[in-house]
């Protein structure tokens, strides 16, 4: 019995060395590898560098988290030491208060632009092709409308009330959630650009909540799966979830283009965003690997129009446009919002 | 009266109609308890059952890959000085190319590499550094081919002839003569059944003599096409039954394998090249991008530091806890005020210690980001409460008489919780602990806070090196866009049970000893 009470008190007495062990680890606290946070879009692109370039010897791993573009940049900007991380993914540019917020806190970014990512609207391969303009898709979508002068509930619920020429099967769409850098794109792109003279943007950008438009949540794999069980539904992600399911999906045209890797490397398909991802320039030179890294993202194995990252689903840029960015992120030439 | 449960003895008790009418409605009232009782349970075990057998199902193809065995040339890495400069990528690369030497072009020599995992000549550098002198090295297949071996990618159908052919060959080109009717109207079917270029209808394979023949014109009811793999040299003719008509439906443009790379794999495991085998890089392995090097040991190891952490914090300091609130202090307004909170704290979203573990533990302590003791102090503070709780319970339901019996033969406070009250309340506080560090085991949501929900491909060495936990990949893993990471989400939910089966024996053992030692 007097045993026990032994092994509790040493038990206490482990628990206490190890507090203590870890107050003091974090005073002299150094890192080892590149730090990235940001957007969850360009995750699969940042995770596939970062393991290469662990593998590639030399370096650790660099550990990558998703923490959304908003978040990560939230992170990024919070100043410069190890503490902070090192590089931001961002599926859409920095906005100048993001910016602002970076200058304060004495953090320099560099921009570099990486590719595109089409947003696709697609539909289990079963399903028969749609033809759509962004105007039907803002019709279909839309939680308002202008009813006899008024705003008032959308009344379509047939793709044929919107067109005669589309199929009579009822509108169901799946798609990303408010949150999502997605449909932020999305409703840019879609929503605003079709949205008619006569109504405010502000109602343009609302999307229906009468169940038509269902929330899919984050995972494009659920959308995905959702899809081939029901062929009559439409569903809106990302272009490398129908790359990497297009025995299962078909991607539906938008106005009048099939979206495919070449008709979203050259701008033909009107729904694409640009990714990008920031360097903290006041790291480079003080955590190991960073320029590193940036290098190995930046070469034409990589992000080039054969590179790994195409068959990871990433739309390249053009060469021109490569080089130019490559440079830059070589320079540190700091990032400037004029366009 | 209990065993006399027959109509006969109880009517002679209840003698009015209105009585044996109530007894007949409440033998009723029992038997539809019981039924819903047994249905309840039937109901949850089936579900649990369906569950299981899913995830069982899905996790299936996950632990076995394929690997390839090729006549690998190390003899540069092994002159070399430092083995690890050699260029391993020409070597895999070449070692494909010596069993295809009719592959030719860069876009073909590309489509055949791609057979294999990208990653495969790390893996080849990893082995041959581990053992130099050892032979018979194997490298995996890439996600795709191992899913179309598996049957679970580019599924076919396949039609033995029953009529003779024979077949011709100029140069690339071939063609199938005197087909009957049959036969033919399946080429027929399958061909004209989509239309569309090539590409975009199904392909149809003939294999015939060891050679295949893809169909790209019906001409004049002469199927014509390429040849994928070249027949012999003798003869020209096949007997009915000889062979056999496949054919894909979903069309090549829309497979992740092309037509060629089917051909060529069904050569490699036909001529024994290819083998699956367990998939060991799914057990020793962090994270990748790559499905076919995807591992969860980095996970299992961060989870269990985690974890350790979380124990050794949460349970002495619960049951101490407990300890001098049920025995020591007095009860009183301060008592029940703490008591009060710790009962909310226990009913507190978890996200909500991520919170406090990022505003506090990282940003005013500075500690590590993705460490696994910043994640085992998050978790500990999480299951507190419930340990707490637990504990108490377990001491109040010890009895008086054990205390007072202590303390009559003059042991002192101490003693009489130590050697007496705790002892026998420890199997229902083992319970209790084993329930809070299951929850800590499967939680995420307070993990992202404080950068655990992360891509960490090292394997965590020590307590303050990043780490993911094993919910956290599994989360992760179920995001990815490439199929095989589906099937390994699901691998990943069977370890995960594995572990929490584990953690729950280790507890029943630890109970067993206590229990043991009481009596």
């Amino acid at each position: 019995m007097l045993l026990r009470a032994r092994t509790m008190a040493t038990v206490a007495a482990v628990m206490f060395v190890l507090s203590a062990t870890a107050a003091t680890t974090a005073l002299a606290q150094t890192r080892a590898q590149v730090r990235i946070v940001g957007s969850s879009t360009l995750f699969p692109f940042a995770t596939a560098v970062a393991e290469r370039f662990g593998q590639s010897g030399g370096f650790p791993t660099p550990v990558v988290e998703a923490t959304g573009t908003g978040g990560g940049l939230n992170l990024f900007c919070r100043g410069i030491g190890v503490r902070t991380p090192d590089i931001v993914n961002a599926s859409r540019r920095i906005k100048a208060s993001e910016l602002a917020l970076c200058m304060a806190n004495g953090v320099t970014p560099v921009e570099v632009k990486v590719g595109f990512d089409g947003i696709v609207v697609a539909s289990a391969a079963t399903s028969q092709p749609f033809d759509l303009t962004r105007e039907q898709i803002f019709l279909a979508l839309v939680r308002r409308l202008p009813v006899a002068g008024e705003l008032g509930a959308n009344p379509n619920r047939l793709w044929s009330d919107i067109d005669p020429a589309l199929p009579e099967i009822a509108i169901e769409v799946l798609g990303p959630p408010p949150t999502s850098g997605t449909r932020e794109a999305f409703v840019e792109q879609v929503m605003i650009a079709a949205c008619p003279a006569d109504m405010q943007e502000r109602d343009c950008s609302e999307l229906r909540e009468d169940g038509v438009y269902i929330d899919a949540g984050e995972n494009d794999n659920l959308i995905v799966q959702k899809l081939t069980a029901n062929p009559r539904a439409l569903g809106i992600f990302g272009f490398s979830f129908l790359d990497q399911n297009s025995d299962k999906l078909i991607g539906h045209r938008v106005d009048g283009i099939a979206p495919t890797f070449d008709n979203i490397a050259d701008g033909a398909y009107p729904i694409s965003r640009s990714l990008f991802f920031y360097l903290k320039s006041e790291h480079v030179g003080a955590i190991d690997g960073l320029g590193e890294y940036v290098a190995a993202f930046t070469d034409d194995r990589a992000w080039g129009d054969d590179g790994y990252l195409t068959e990871k689903g990433l739309v390249p840029l053009v060469a021109a446009d490569r080089e130019k960015f490559r440079a830059d992120a070589t320079a540190l030439v700091p990032v400037s919002l004029k366009p | 009266m209990t065993d006399a449960r027959n109509g006969d003895d109880f009517a002679t008790i209840h003698t009015r109609p209105a009585a044996r009418k109530r007894l007949a409605r409440r033998y009723r009232a029992e038997r539809r308890f019981r039924f819903f009782g047994a249905a309840a349970i039937f109901l949850s075990v089936g579900f649990l059952a369906l569950l299981l057998g899913s995830i069982v199902l899905k996790a299936l193809p996950a632990f076995t890959h394929n690997f390839a065995a090729l006549e690998f040339d190390l003899s540069a890495p092994l002159e070399a000085s430092d083995p690890a400069t050699a260029d391993y990528d020409a070597i895999v690369r070449n070692a494909l190319r010596d069993r295809f030497p009719e592959v030719a072009g860069r876009t073909l020599r590309r489509e055949l590499s791609a057979l294999l995992s990208s990653a495969a000549p790390v893996y080849l550098a990893r082995q041959f550094q581990a053992r130099p002198a050892g032979t018979g090295f194997t490298v995996p297949l890439s996600d795709t081919a191992d899913l179309y071996l598996k049957g679970l990618l580019a599924r076919s159908r396949t039609i033995v002839a029953t009529g003779p052919a024979k077949w011709t060959t100029s140069g690339e080109r071939g063609a199938l003569e005197t087909v009957t009717a049959p036969d033919l109207r399946a080429i027929e079917n399958a061909f004209t059944g989509q239309g569309g270029q090539d590409g975009q209808r199904p392909s149809i394979l003939i294999e015939i003599a060891g050679g295949v023949l893809k169909i790209g014109q019906l001409d004049a009811n002469i199927p014509g096409g390429v040849w994928l793999a070249r027949p012999r040299e003798t003869g020209n003719a096949a007997e009915p039954g000889q062979w056999r008509i496949r054919i894909f439906d979903t069309p090549q443009a829309k497979r992740k394998l092309s037509d060629r790379q089917i051909v060529w794999l069904d050569r490699l495991v036909a001529n024994g090249t290819v083998r699956p085998a367990l998939n060991t890089i799914f057990f020793t392995r962090g994270a990748s991008r790559e499905p076919e090097m995807a591992g969860i040991w980095g996970a299992v190891v961060g989870s269990a530091l985690a974890l350790v952490v979380t124990l050794a914090l949460a349970f002495p300091l619960g049951v101490g806890a407990a300890i001098y609130m049920h025995e020591f202090a007095r009860p009183g307004r301060w008592s029940r005020f703490v008591e009060v909170n710790i009962n909310n704290l226990a009913a507190v979203p978890s996200i909500i210690f991520g919170l406090l573990g990022l505003a506090v533990l990282l940003n005013v302590f500075g500690l590590h980001r993705s460490a696994p003791y910043v994640g085992g102090i998050v978790l500990a503070l999480m299951t507190l409460p419930t340990i707490i709780i637990a504990a108490r319970v377990a001491l109040g339901a010890v009895p008086g008489s054990i205390r007072q019996a202590a303390l009559a033969v003059g042991a002192s406070p101490l003693q009489t919780v130590f050697h007496h009250v705790l002892p026998r309340a420890m199997p229902a506080i083992m319970t209790g602990t084993i329930i809070g560090m299951a929850r800590a085991l499967g939680e995420t949501a307070p993990l992202l806070m404080i950068g655990m929900v992360a891509f960490i491909v090292d394997i965590p060495g020590g307590f303050a090196d990043p780490a993911t936990v094993l919910p956290v990949q599994i989360f992760m893993w179920a995001d990815f866009p490439e199929a095989a990471f589906g099937y390994r989400s699901a691998a990943a939910i069977l370890v995960l049970l594995v572990f929490l089966l584990a953690m729950n024996g280790a507890a029943l053992l630890v109970r067993a000893r206590f229990e043991r030692a009481r009596s």
